[in-house]
C-alpha cells in the first residue's frame, strides 16, 4: 500500500522523539499498545502551572503510520490546554494523515496515549494535592 | 561506489526478466502469433514446436524423463491447486487423507483447506525451529486412507529446505503420491524429481527470472502413472489436464530461464551465499539483538531473514524504502496477524513483527549488498533510538515482565 505524503513527511522527520522525566510531578507519562500487536506508543507531556501543555515528547515502535500518528500528535497538544488536548480525536488524525482503513488502529492508539497521558498527569496533581 | 536506486532485493516474491529470455519471447509477440493447438498450419506449427521446445528445457531442468511429464499452467497457484484437487478427485476412492506442513504456502494451505470441506481429511505436520519438516514425522502420519504427502522444497520467507529426498524414499516406500511445490528453490537448490522420487512439482516462470503468468506441473508418467481430473473444463489441452489456449511467448520464455539456470544456476547459487553472507555478517557485526529466522545450513542461496529486536518490521521498510525487502510484520498484511511461518518456527510475535526478508537474485551486486547492509544498520539505530522498547530494555526491563494494554 502506498502512504500518504504526510505520512512519510513524519516518518522521515518525526517530530517531538525523545524522553522527559517521568518523575518530574509536571510530566504525564502514557504508554499504550502491546510489543505481540506490533506497536507501542509513549506519549508524555510537561504542563506548566496554568494547565497549558508545554512540552511533548513520543517515542514509537510501530509502522511508519503509527510513527507519523504519535508525531503528529506532540505537534497537535504542544500549545495546548490539558482540556482541549483532550478533545483530539482519532479521525482528526486520520484526516489529516488519510490513513487508510488498515491503518486506523493508529490514530486509536495515539489518542489513547494522549488520554493515558493527561490521566497520568491529573493522577498525581490529585496525589500531590492529597499529599499537602 | 554509487548504486543505482530503488534497490530490488525482494527476489522471493518475484524476479526480473533476464533480457535473454525477454528476447527469446518477443518473435512470438510478432510474427510468431499462431495458437500451438492449431494443427492446419504453418502458423500453429511454428507455435507447437516453440512451444515442444520450451516443454524439453523444463523437462531437463527437473530431471523428468520425459517432456511429456510436464503440463503448463498459469503459475504455480494453479499447479498447486490442480496437483492437490485433481489427485484428490481422482483417488477418492484409495483414500481421503492428505500429509502437509504448516509452513506451506496459501496456495496448498488453503486448498487443503477447501479439500476439508469436501470431507477430505489433512495433516498439518509441525516444523522445528529452523521451519524443517522432519520425515519421521512423515512416515508416521501416512496411513492406509493417505492419497498424497505435499510438501514444499524450499519456504519462500524463511528460505529453509525441507528433506525433500528422504521424505520422497518414504512416500515411494508406502506407495503414497508425493508433491512438491518447488518454486523457490528449483535451480537454486539441488532438485531433480528422480532421484528425489517426487511425482508432482509446481514450479513458476517469474520465481526464475522468466515472465509472469506462466508456470508448470509436473505429472509423472510412469512408475507410478499419476492420474488427475481436470480442474477446468474446455479443450482438453495439455493431455486433457489443463484446457485454456497455451501462453506460447511465456513458454518460450520460461523454457529459456530454465535453460539459463541449467547452464549457470549452481555458480549462480555459490555467487548469492557470499553475497547474503557478506550482508548477514555487516549487518549482525555491527548490530545486536539481530536474530536470523530459518535454518542456516538448509537454506536457499539468495534468502536472508532477519528479526531486528525492538524495530516494527513495516516502520523499517519505510525507513528504507528505496530498498525493495518484504517484512512478516502484521501491518503489511491485510489480517493484522504476524507471519504464520515465524510463528510456526516459535518466533515469538514481538520478534515477528521485527523481521525483514532480504531476497538476493541474479542482479544484485556486492556495492549494493554493501549499500544495504549500511543503511540498514543506519535506520535500525534511529529507528531503535525512537523505539520506547529499546529504551526499557536498555534500562533493563524485562518486558515480558511488562503488563501490556493488549489492543
Amino acid at each position: 500500500m502506498a502512504y500518504s505524503e504526510k505520512v512519510i513527511e513524519h516518518a522521515e522527520n518525526p517530530r517531538n522523539v525523545g524522553t522527559l522525566d517521568k518523575d518530574d510531578p509536571n510530566v504525564g507519562t502514557g504508554l499504550v499498545g502491546a510489543p505481540a500487536c506490533g506497536d507501542v506508543m509513549r506519549l508524555q507531556i510537561k504542563v506548566n502551572d496554568d494547565g497549558v501543555i508545554e512540552d511533548a515528547k513520543f517515542k514509537t515502535f510501530g509502522c511508519g503510520s503509527a510513527i507519523a500518528s504519535s508525531s503528529l500528535a506532540t505537534e497537535w497538544i504542544k500549545g495546548k490546554s490539558v482540556e482541549d488536548a483532550e478533545k483530539i480525536k482519532n479521525v482528526d488524525i486520520v484526516n489529516e494523515l488519510n490513513l487508510p482503513p488498515v491503518k486506523i488502529h493508529c490514530s486509536v492508539l495515539a489518542e489513547d496515549a494522549i488520554k493515558s497521558a493527561i490521566a497520568d498527569f491529573r493522577k498525581k496533581r490529585e496525589a500531590r494535592k492529597a499529599a499537602k | 561506489m554509487s548504486v543505482k536506486l530503488p534497490i530490488f532485493m525482494d527476489n522471493h516474491s518475484t524476479t526480473p526478466v533476464d533480457p535473454r529470455v525477454l528476447e527469446e519471447m518477443l518473435p512470438f509477440f510478432g510474427d510468431k502469433f499462431g495458437n500451438a493447438a492449431s494443427r492446419s498450419h504453418s502458423f500453429g506449427w511454428v507455435a507447437e514446436e516453440a512451444v515442444e521446445y520450451g516443454r524439453e528445457r523444463i523437462a531437463k531442468l527437473i530431471g523428468a524423463q520425459s517432456e511429456k511429464e510436464i503440463v503448463f499452467t498459469s503459475g504455480a497457484t494453479e499447479s498447486d491447486n490442480l496437483a492437490l484437487k485433481g489427485v484428490a478427485e481422482f483417488y477418492k476412492d484409495k483414500g481421503n487423507h492428505i500429509v502437509t506442513c504448516v509452513t506451506e504456502h496459501k496456495a496448498i494451505l488453503d486448498t487443503c483447506k477447501r479439500l476439508e470441506k469436501d470431507g477430505f481429511q489433512v495433516t498439518y505436520l509441525g516444523v522445528d525451529k529452523t521451519g524443517r519438516v522432519d520425515p519421521d514425522d512423515v512416515k508416521r502420519a501416512i496411513t492406509d486412507k493417505t492419497i498424497l504427502v505435499s510438501i514444499m522444497l524450499a519456504n519462500n520467507e524463511i528460505g529453509t529446505v525441507h528433506p525433500i529426498e528422504e521424505i520422497g524414499k518414504i512416500t515411494r516406500e508406502k506407495g503414497v503420491l508425493f508433491h512438491t511445490d518447488a518454486v523457490q528453490g528449483v535451480g537454486k537448490v539441488d532438485f531433480d524429481v528422480q532421484k528425489m522420487n517426487v511425482d508432482l512439482a509446481s514450479i513458476s516462470a517469474h520465481k526464475m527470472y522468466g515472465p509472469k503468468g506462466v508456470g508448470a506441473l509436473f505429472v509423472r508418467r510412469s512408475k507410478p502413472r499419476v492420474r488427475l481430473v481436470a480442474q477446468m473444463d474446455g479443450g482438453g489441452h495439455e493431455r486433457g489436464m489443463r484446457s485454456g489456449t497455451l501462453n506460447v511467448p511465456g513458454i518460450v520464455g520460461f523454457g529459456k530461464a530454465c535453460e539459463i539456470l541449467l547452464r549457470e544456476g549452481k555458480e549462480e547459487s555459490a555467487k548469492l551465499v557470499v553475497l547474503r553472507e557478506r550482508l548477514r555478517k555487516r549487518i549482525m557485526d555491527k548490530l545486536e539483538e539481530v536474530y536470523i529466522n530459518g535454518s542456516i545450513e538448509h537454506r536457499l542461496p539468495g534468502n536472508l531473514n532477519l528479526s531486528f529486536n525492538f524495530v516494527e518490521g513495516e516502520g523499517m521498510m519505510m525507513a528504507i524504502k528505496d530498498v525493495a525487502v518484504s517484512s512478516g510484520s502484521a501491518c503489511t498484511s491485510a489480517s493484522l496477524e504476524p507471519s504464520y511461518v515465524l510463528r510456526a518456527l516459535g518466533v515469538g510475535d514481538e520478534l515477528a513483527h521485527s523481521s525483514i526478508r532480504f531476497g538476493l537474485g541474479r542482479f544484485n551486486t556486492p556495492e549494493e549488498v554493501d549499500y544495504v547492509a549500511d543503511l540498514v544498520i543506519q535506520k535500525v539505530g534511529q529507528l531503535r533510538d525512537m523505539s520506547p522498547l529499546w529504551e526499557m530494555h536498555k534500562e533493563g526491563i524485562d518486558l515480558k515482565s511488562v503488563q501490556w494494554a493488549a489492543h
